[in-house]
């Protein structure tokens, strides 16, 4: 429906009541988004599980070519990058929008920083001829376990499925931080920085199981 | 801005392309969606009538055969075998993902589900709009690998021969990858639509069953799509990368491929099948004046067949090497699948006795649909038995079974459903008695089509072939000349639509007597729907 109408401050679309009828309804919308996302994570995790009762060596072997290290401070960053978004959500609330930006370009930079160790790690692990299933050099890596590389196909597929969705999170924080710069938020109106927040909150809900599951196994 | 204005509908409030292609109305949506998907329908369609000439005789290696005979602009070099595997998997993949899929939902629910809880529009019109433009996006990467290396895998990929093969798979799974985001669209936006914007007084036990199933089905849609989504994109990076997931040379497991396939796959027949059930049940009520037989029953059945879906898929693995115990176990579950399903087959019976049938083209569908639906649903509890299915199995007893399920159930339906609401969605009339010779034509060609490959099956003939032995060159004949038939009923049905359309009478606003609110407010409807809010007091098929 192209026609709206304002409603305590808030542009309510005409097929809704008011706008806190609005809100709950895109609140829920996003939550079932969320539901698809993380259903479409589980078949990864599925697979692990299936593969990892098959060939529990094989996991504890790749996870040795794997810096936790760096993986533990990739876990902090999105750790703290979660707090960071909610208070840019808090920030609107109290109606503080310059405050919330700061906390929004926070989020944005600690995505960039994990990023950015992410980029190191990959560089490294290519320069070591890991690379995922058949493309694993075999004369340069020399592993033990015959399908080593498959570890490697899980460990790209599924940090890569999740560096994808960092991204994006990165790209959807940007706007809703543009929008902010706009003035388009306000205490009774911030349903796409809530939005996003959930969004970048599930990741790294998700970067919190990959991390042991492929770090520090075995 | 008031859409009450006289002689203002949907159709002509704004006109020219761009004021179609850029609408957020959920029924210009819905059109949208019908011409695209019935333009799908043509093309899957004429590929059918392909496939079955080519059956016509076994003589194709003697170099009698019907696609090898094709000018070479629409062959390329290629031979009748692989000719045939490229038609029959863009036949697969054209019915199942871009027409039965997005049908009923895209086409009817999108158009009927807010008018029928009295809303203005579903509850997210962007992303149904959206949802559309992802159909079209992989329509036309689906489309695109015709002009690069034809996909030739059957419509379900199976692991490792999609790994191996020169074809473009990765362009095709990754227009299905689009097409399923496009239903998960659809999906979300109706659950939320049923939550939050019913009219006043329209609790969930008033909602009409067509909702229910629309309701039952988006959530499937939400639900199984994901991991259809992540299964191809593994296959895209096993094509890629060769991650090995799903490849056995790199320790990996094709049959996990099949898991993941069908665990989206069969709740997708489910996506295809609940919807139809809830046009049916709306069939039945208006067309023999009795308020429906066990609301309750029909409306938790949906959800009970919905639930189910999920623990069934292993049917599909009998001869796959899953285990013995799993086998027996997905047997049991497939044939619970009967139990909610036949609860809704004798409610509609129970809805027609001593009822005033009318025996007018919608309600003949639905009949039809009874009929055609038994025999793919009985069909079905015996495939599921597992002797009798490692007989069966890759057989033309299952393809026979699938197309009474999906054309003998979701297309009688579409196209009953459709009949039914076509004057409410054009303002105008058809011709009765075409649409009823179309029913004939397609009703008994379905049959001659379909019924001998039931025993062609139980005669050992398998799917998927070109050819075969010249023992069952008889009932193929027949199948082929049945294809003829379907394709006359529909050519009849397409003129009819397009007279109504041309020249048609203009409709009343209630031509059938409906009770649910679509058909309370103006033929057809003003941009809003209704021009008040409507308000409701009693359940939604309140008959004397
Ligand atoms: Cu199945």
């Amino acid at each position: 429906m192209s026609t709206s109408r304002i409603v305590n401050g808030v542009e309510v679309a005409t097929h809704y009541k008011d706008d806190t009828h609005q809100y709950l309804s895109n609140k829920e919308g996003i939550w079932l988004f969320m539901a698809t996302e993380i259903l479409m994570f589980g078949g990864l995790f599925i697979g692990y599980i299936i593969y990892h009762t098959m060939y529990p060596e094989m996991f504890a072997e790749g996870a040795k070519y794997l810096d936790w290290k760096l993986g533990f401070v990739n876990t902090l960053v999105l750790i703290f990058s979660s707090f960071t978004m909610a208070l840019g959500i808090y920030f609107n609330q109290k109606n503080q929008p310059k405050k919330a930006v700061m906390a929004l370009g926070a989020t944005v930079l600690c995505g960039a920083i994990f990023m950015v160790i992410k980029y190191f790690e990959y560089t490294h692990k290519f320069h070591l001829g890991i690379y995922p299933g058949q493309m694993l050099n075999l004369e340069m890596v020399k592993p033990v376990h015959q399908n080593l590389g498959l570890y490697f196909g899980f460990y790209f597929c599924m940090s890569g499925l999740h560096g994808l969705h960092v991204l994006i999170g990165m790209c959807l924080i940007t706007w809703v931080m543009i929008r902010n710069i706009r003035g388009d938020f306000h205490s009774n109106y911030y349903t796409p920085i809530e939005g996003v927040g959930i969004f970048w909150h599930i990741i790294d809900l998700i970067w919190i199981f990959l991390f042991p599951l492929l770090y520090l196994v075995g | 801005m008031s859409h009450a204005v006289a002689g203002k509908n949907y159709l002509n409030e704004s006109s020219g392309l761009w004021s179609w292609l850029t609408t957020l109305d959920h029924k210009r949506i819905g059109i949208m969606y019908f011409v695209s998907v019935m333009f799908f329908f043509l093309i899957g369609g004429i590929m059918a009538l392909l496939l079955r000439l080519e059956l016509f005789s076994s003589n194709a290696q003697e170099g009698i055969s019907f696609l090898s005979s094709l000018p070479n602009v629409i062959k390329g070099d290629a031979n009748p075998a692989d000719l045939y595997n490229r038609i029959m998997t863009y036949h697969g993949a054209i019915m199942v993902f871009m027409v039965i899929v997005p049908g009923i939902p895209a086409i009817l629910g999108n158009f009927f589900l807010p008018l029928q809880i009295g809303a203005k529009d579903v509850a997210f019109p962007r992303l149904n709009l959206l949802s559309w433009y992802c159909l079209m996006a992989g329509a036309i990467m689906a489309f695109a690998t015709l002009f690069l290396n034809k996909v030739d895998t059957g419509w379900t990929f199976y692991t490792p021969y999609s790994i191996r093969t020169g074809a473009s798979v990765v362009l095709m799974v990754l227009a299905v990858f689009i097409m399923g985001m496009s239903s998960i669209l659809t999906g979300l936006n109706f659950i939320v639509t049923v939550h939050k914007l019913r009219c006043p007084g329209m609790t969930m036990y008033r909602i009409p069953l067509f909702v229910w199933a629309l309701y039952s089905t988006a959530i499937i849609q939400v639900l199984a799509t994901p991991i259809l989504a992540i299964t191809l994109l593994l296959l895209a990076m096993e094509r890629v990368f060769g991650i090995g997931i799903f490849d056995p040379k790199l320790g990996g497991d094709p049959v996990l491929f099949q898991h993941f396939f069908w665990f989206y796959s069969h709740p997708a027949v489910y996506i295809m099948i609940l919807p139809a059930m809830g046009v049916i049940s709306e069939l039945m009520t208006t067309f023999t004046k009795k308020t429906i037989f066990g609301y309750t029953a029909i409306a938790y059945s949906s959800l009970g067949i919905a639930a189910v879906s999920f623990f069934v898929w292993g049917h599909h693995l009998f001869v796959s090497g899953q285990s013995e115990v799993a086998g027996i176990v997905f047997s049991f579950l497939t044939m619970l699948v009967g139990v909610p399903t036949a609860i809704k087959m004798f409610n509609w019976l129970a809805t027609m006795y001593r009822g005033s049938i009318e025996f007018t083209a919608p309600m003949l569908y639905a009949l039809g649909f009874l009929f055609l639906f038994a025999i793919g649903g009985v069909t079905g509890i015996m495939l599921a038995v597992v002797p009798v299915d490692v007989h069966f199995h890759d057989t033309y007893f299952v393809v026979a079974h699938f197309h009474y399920v999906m054309v003998g159930g979701t297309l009688m339906s579409i196209m009953g459903g459709f009949y039914y609401w076509f004057p409410k969605m054009f303002g105008k009339m058809y011709n009765m008695t075409m649409a009823i010779w179309s029913w004939v034509f397609i009703f008994i060609g379905f049959n001659v089509t379909f019924f001998p490959q039931f025993i062609l099956g139980a005669k050992g003939m398998p799917r998927r072939y070109f050819d075969y032995i010249p023992e069952y060159e008889q009932l193929n004949r027949i199948s082929t000349i049945g294809s003829w038939l379907i394709a006359t009923g529909f050519v009849i049905g397409l003129i009819a639509m397009i007279r109504a359309i041309t020249k048609g009478e203009k409709a009343p606003d209630n031509p059938w007597g409906g009770k649910t609110l679509e058909w309370t407010t103006s033929t057809p409807p003003p941009h809003d729907n209704f021009t008040n809010e409507p308000t409701v007091t009693a359940g939604p098929y309140e008959y004397k």
